[in-house]
C-alpha cells in the first residue's frame, strides 16, 4: 500500500511558507508606499509645488525597486497551489479558483497597466491622468489583496459550499458567503492596514536617517508628516480590526486561540496572558506539566475578547481534544476522537456512495449519501491518525502572537510621539528619535511576519479548516523534487532580497533628485 | 444546448483567447531574446530594454490570469498538469521570476550581480519561456503521462486523485519531437513579433534595419516549424468523449474538428494570413512599421482557433497517454455550473479592462522611444 511521505508534506509546507514569507517582505511596502505616494502626488496636484514632485519621484523610485520582486514571488505562490497542492486544487478549486481568477481580471491588470503610466508617463500624460494612475495602481494592489485574503479567509472558515460526491469535490453554492464573510472583511482590513503601517515606518525611518545626516531636511520633514499621519491612522485601525480578528478566531478556530494563549485547560473568567514564559518541559496537552514558567495575566480579558462576555468559558487545548464542554449554542462539544470517527464515517459513506452509484444501486447510494452528509462537517478529521495531530505548535504561535501585539502597541506610541514632536516643531533636533525611527523599519516587517505565522501555523494541521488536512492536500511528487525546488527558491529569493536591499540603500544614500523639479 | 454545456464552451473560449493574447504578448520575450544580437551598443540595448520594460507586466499578468482562469474554470487540469508536470512549469515560472526583477534591477547601482547578469536573465527568459510554453501547449494535442482516479479520495493513506506516471515530472515532454517542434514554433513566432515590435516602437534606424533582416530568418524558421506541427496535428488521431462519458481514440480528430467547426477553421486561416501579411509587408516596405498589429492580432486569432480545435467538439483537450479514460475534456474537468455562472458575470468586466489597457498603452506609447528617454528610464 502506497502511503504519502510525511517529509513530502513537510517540504511542501516549507516551500509554501518560504515563498509566502518572502512575498510578504515585499507586498506590505508596496501597499503602504502606494498610499503615501498617492497622498504626496495629490498634494503636488493640488498645490502645484515642485518640491512635492521631487518627494513623489523619490518614494516612487523605491516603490518601483520593491514592486517587481513582490509581483514575481506572487506568481510562484499562485502556481504552487497547483504544483505542490494538487489535491487541494481539485478538492476546492471550484471555490478557491474563482477569487484568484477575479483577482487577475479585476486587480492585476489595473495594477500593471497603471504602474506603467505611473513610472513612464510623467512627461506623456496630463498631471490629472498621472495622479489617477498612481491611485489606481495602489487600488489595483489593494483589490488584489482583497481577493487573495477572501481565499485565505475561506480556508480558515469554509462557507458557501457543499460537497458533491459525484464529482468528488466541494462546490460553491453562495458566492456572497465566500466573498463577504466577516472573517474575510476583518482579515482584509487588518492585513492591508498593517501594510500601511509598514509603509509609514519605512518613510519615517528613511526620512529620519536624512535628519541624522543633516541632509535633505525639508524633504525629510515633509515625508515624515505624511508618513506619521498614515501610520497613526493605520495602526489604530489595525488594532481595531485585530480585535475583530481575535473574536473571529475564538468563534471559528478555538484551537488556534488556545495555542495563541498557551491555554491548555479552559476556564470561565479567563485572563489574557500579557507577559509569560512557556515551560519547555510541556510536551503534550495531557501531561501534568505546568504550561508556564511564569505569567502575568489581565483578569477576565480573554473571556471578554473571545466572547464579548467577561465571564464566558474559553476552551483550552485539552477541552477541545476531550470535548464535553458546553458550546455557545447550548450544545455539547464533541471530542477529537468522536470527530475523527465521524470523519471516517463520512469517507466510508462517500466510498459506498460511489460504489453503489457505479453498480446502479440507488437506494444504497441515497442511504450512503445521507450518512456522508450528516458527518460531512468532520470530513477532514477522517484523514487524521492521532488526536495529537490537531494541536498546532504552541510555543511558535504563542510567542509570535505576543511579538505582533507588542509591536502594534509600540507603533501606536511611536507614531503618536513623532506627530507630537512634529507639531511642536522639535522633530528635526531630536536625534535619539531619529535613531529609534531608523531602527524601527524592520519591526514593521517582523510584526507582519509574526501575524502570518499566527494565522497559518495556528490552524495546522488544516489546509482547509475541518475539511482537508495538509496530508490529504499535497501533490503526488517525489520528495526530492520539492527539496530541490525549495533550495532553488531559497537561493534565488535570498539573492534577490540582498540585491533589493543593496539597491534601496544606494537609492536612499543618493537621496531625492533635485533635477526632477525642473522637468 | 443546456446552460452548463454552453458555459463550459464559453470558458474554454476565454481560456483559448487568453492563450492567444499570451502568445501575442510573448513579443516581450522575443524582443529580449535578441537583446545582445540586435542591440550592439549600450544605447541600443538600453532602448530595447526600455521598450519592453513598459510592457512586460502585461505578459506576466496574462500568464497569471491564464493560470487563474484554468484554476477557476477547469480545476482538474490545473491540479493535474501543474502538480504532475512539475518541472516543466517550475522552469517556466523561474524564468519569469528572473525576468520580473531584472528590468528594475539591471539599471540600478548596487544590484549585486551586475548589469550584464540581469540582462542575461532577460535573454534566458526570452528563450526559455516561449519555448517551454510552446511545449506545454503542444501537450494539449500530444498528451501527457497521468492517471486520474477520483475514488482515491476515500483512501486516507494516499488520497491524491491525479498522479503523474513519469518520474521526470514534465521533462519527458521534451522527449516528444512534436512538442519540441511546437516549442520552436512559438519561440520563433515570439522573435518575429519582437522584430516587428522593435520596428514599431523604437526610433533607431540601425535597430529597425537589423530587425527587418532578422525578421526574414525568424519568419522562415517559424513557418517551417508551425506548418509541420499543424500538418502533424491534422493527420493525428485525437481523443473524443462519447455520450456515456467513455473516451475513444478517433483518427483525424483535429481535421474533423476543423471541418465540423468551419468558422473556427475560417478564423484560423484569417489569423495565419494576418500573421503573414504583417511580416511580408514589413519586409517589403521599409517605411511601414505597423506590422506588429496585423501579426499580433493574427497570432491571437490563430492560437485561439488552435486551442478551440483542441477543446471543442467533444475533444479531450488534455489526453492521457497512460490511461486514455483519464483524459481531460471540458465536462469532466470543469467547475460547477454555479461557479461558471459567477465567473461569467465577472467576465463581463473584460471589455472594460481591455479599454483601459488600450487607453493607457496608447497614452505612453504614442511616440517611438528615443535615446533621450533612456535618462528618464
Amino acid at each position: 500500500m502506497e502511503i504519502i511521505d510525511v517529509s513530502l508534506i513537510d517540504w511542501s509546507r516549507a516551500q509554501f511558507a518560504l515563498t509566502a514569507i518572502y512575498h510578504w517582505l515585499f507586498v506590505p511596502l508596496t501597499l503602504g508606499l502606494a498610499v503615501v505616494v498617492g497622498i504626496m502626488e495629490t498634494l503636488y496636484y493640488v498645490t502645484q509645488k515642485k518640491y512635492w514632485k521631487e518627494t513623489v519621484v523619490f518614494w516612487m523610485r523605491l516603490f518601483g525597486v520593491n514592486f517587481a520582486i513582490g509581483v514575481a514571488t506572487g506568481l510562484i505562490l499562485e502556481f504552487q497551489f497547483g504544483t505542490n497542492w494538487s489535491n487541494y486544487s481539485w478538492f476546492v478549486g471550484d471555490i478557491f479558483g474563482a477569487p484568484l481568477a477575479i483577482e487577475g481580471i479585476v486587480a492585476f491588470f489595473m495594477e500593471s497597466t497603471f504602474v506603467a503610466v505611473m513610472f513612464f508617463g510623467w512627461n506623456k500624460v496630463s498631471r490629472g491622468f498621472h495622479l489617477a494612475s498612481t491611485w489606481l495602481a495602489g487600488l489595483g494592489a489593494t483589490i488584489s489583496a482583497w481577493w487573495i485574503l477572501v481565499a485565505n479567509a475561506w480556508m480558515q472558515h469554509p462557507v458557501g459550499m457543499t460537497f458533491n460526491p459525484d464529482t468528488a469535490r466541494n462546490e460553491m453554492v453562495n458566492f456572497a458567503d465566500v466573498a463577504l464573510q466577516s472573517i474575510a472583511v476583518n482579515k482584509f482590513f487588518h492585513t492591508v492596514l498593517s501594510s500601511w503601517v509598514v509603509g509609514a515606518l519605512f518613510v519615517v525611518g528613511v526620512s529620519c536617517w536624512y535628519l541624522l545626516r543633516n541632509r535633505h531636511s525639508e524633504f525629510a520633514l515633509r515625508s515624515i508628516r505624511i508618513g506619521a499621519i498614515v501610520g497613526i491612522v493605520a495602526v489604530l485601525l489595525t488594532a481595531m480590526t485585530g480585535d475583530g480578528s481575535g473574536y473571529e478566531v475564538a468563534q471559528k478556530q478555538p484551537m488556534k486561540l488556545a495555542a495563541m494563549e498557551g491555554l491548555y485547560q479552559g476556564s470561565q473568567d479567563a485572563g489574557l496572558v500579557a507577559v509569560a514564559a512557556l515551560n519547555p518541559a510541556k510536551k503534550n496537552y495531557n501531561d501534568s506539566v505546568e504550561p508556564f514558567l511564569f505569567r502575568v495575566e489581565i483578569p477576565y480579558m480573554l473571556s471578554m475578547l473571545a466572547n464579548r462576555d467577561m465571564h464566558a468559558f474559553v476552551p483550552g487545548i485539552k477541552d477541545i481534544i476531550e470535548g464535553g464542554y458546553e458550546l455557545p449554542d447550548g450544545g455539547k462539544a464533541l471530542s477529537a476522537r468522536e470527530k475523527m470517527d465521524k470523519g471516517q464515517q463520512a469517507i466510508t459513506a462517500f466510498a459506498q456512495y460511489r460504489k453503489a452509484k457505479h453498480q446502479g444501486d440507488d437506494s444504497l447510494a441515497d442511504a450512503s449519501r445521507k450518512i456522508m452528509e450528516n458527518n460531512m462537517s468532520y470530513f477532514g478529521y477522517g484523514y487524521l491518525k492521532d488526536v495529537g495531530d490537531l494541536v498546532p505548535n504552541v510555543p511558535l504561535v504563542f510567542y509570535t502572537f505576543r511579538i505582533m501585539v507588542m509591536l502594534g502597541g509600540y507603533f501606536c506610541a511611536f507614531f503618536a510621539l513623532v506627530l507630537f514632536l512634529s507639531w511642536r516643531k522639535r522633530l528635526a533636533s531630536c536625534r535619539w528619535l531619529h535613531w529609534v525611527a531608523f531602527l524601527s523599519i524592520p519591526l514593521g516587517y517582523l510584526a507582519g511576519q509574526a501575524g502570518w505565522v499566527v494565522a497559518e501555523c495556528g490552524r495546522q494541521p488544516w489546509a482547509i479548516q475541518d475539511i482537508l488536512p495538509v496530508n490529504a492536500a499535497v501533490s503526488h511528487l517525489a520528495v526530492s523534487n520539492v527539496q530541490t525546488t525549495f533550495f532553488l527558491f531559497l537561493l534565488l529569493f535570498t539573492i534577490l532580497l540582498v540585491a533589493e536591499i543593496s539597491i534601496m540603500v544606494k537609492v536612499v544614500r543618493k537621496g531625492p533628485d533635485k533635477s526632477v523639479t525642473e522637468s | 444546448m443546456d446552460t452548463y454545456i454552453l458555459l463550459q464552451q464559453y470558458w474554454w473560449f476565454i481560456i483559448s483567447l487568453l492563450g492567444g493574447i499570451l502568445a501575442f504578448l510573448l513579443f516581450v520575450q522575443g524582443t529580449n531574446s535578441m537583446l545582445f544580437s540586435i542591440g550592439r551598443t549600450e544605447t541600443e540595448r538600453g532602448l530595447i530594454i526600455a521598450s519592453t520594460g513598459r510592457k512586460w507586466e502585461f505578459t506576466f499578468t496574462t500568464l497569471v490570469l491564464f493560470g487563474g482562469a484554468f484554476f477557476a474554470s477547469f480545476p482538474l487540469f490545473y491540479s493535474t498538469s501543474f502538480g504532475g508536470a512539475y518541472w516543466l512549469w517550475m522552469i517556466i515560472l523561474f524564468s519569469f521570476v528572473l525576468q520580473a526583477v531584472s528590468y528594475e534591477f539591471q539599471h540600478n547601482e548596487g544590484n549585486l550581480l551586475g548589469k550584464s547578469v540581469y540582462r542575461s536573465f532577460l535573454v534566458a527568459n526570452g528563450i526559455i519561456a516561449p519555448f517551454l510554453l510552446g511545449v506545454a501547449i503542444a501537450t494539449f494535442f500530444t498528451g501527457a503521462d497521468f492517471i486520474i482516479d477520483k475514488s482515491s479520495l476515500q483512501d486516507s493513506s494516499m488520497p491524491v486523485i491525479s498522479r503523474w506516471t513519469s518520474a521526470w515530472n514534465g521533462l519527458e515532454a521534451l522527449l516528444v519531437p512534436w512538442n519540441l517542434i511546437m516549442g520552436f514554433a512559438v519561440l520563433f513566432l515570439s522573435r518575429c513579433l519582437g522584430n516587428l515590435y522593435i520596428i514599431n516602437s523604437i526610433a533607431d534606424e540601425n535597430l529597425a534595419c537589423r530587425s527587418s533582416v532578422r525578421l526574414v530568418g525568424n519568419a522562415v524558421v517559424f513557418l517551417l516549424f508551425f506548418v509541420t506541427f499543424v500538418i502533424h496535428v491534422l493527420l493525428s488521431p485525437g481523443c473524443e468523449v462519447g455520450q456515456t462519458g467513455e473516451i475513444t481514440i478517433v483518427p483525424y480528430k483535429y481535421w474533423d474538428n476543423f471541418i465540423t467547426l468551419w468558422p473556427v477553421l475560417l478564423t484560423f486561416l484569417v489569423g495565419v494570413l494576418l500573421v503573414l501579411y504583417g511580416i511580408v509587408r514589413t519586409v517589403l516596405s521599409s517605411s511601414w512599421c505597423k506590422g506588429i498589429w496585423p501579426t499580433g492580432i493574427g497570432t491571437i486569432i490563430t492560437v485561439t482557433s488552435l486551442l478551440l480545435c483542441a477543446g471543442w467538439n467533444h475533444t479531450c483537450y488534455y489526453p492521457s497517454v497512460s490511461d486514455v479514460q483519464s483524459s481531460l475534456h471540458l465536462s469532466n474537468s470543469c467547475s460547477s455550473l454555479f461557479t461558471l455562472q459567477t465567473m461569467t458575470w465577472v467576465s463581463i468586466l473584460i471589455p472594460f479592462v481591455i479599454i483601459y489597457i488600450w487607453y493607457a498603452w496608447r497614452s505612453i506609447s504614442k511616440k517611438k522611444i528615443t535615446p533621450d528617454e533612456l535618462e528618464e528610464y
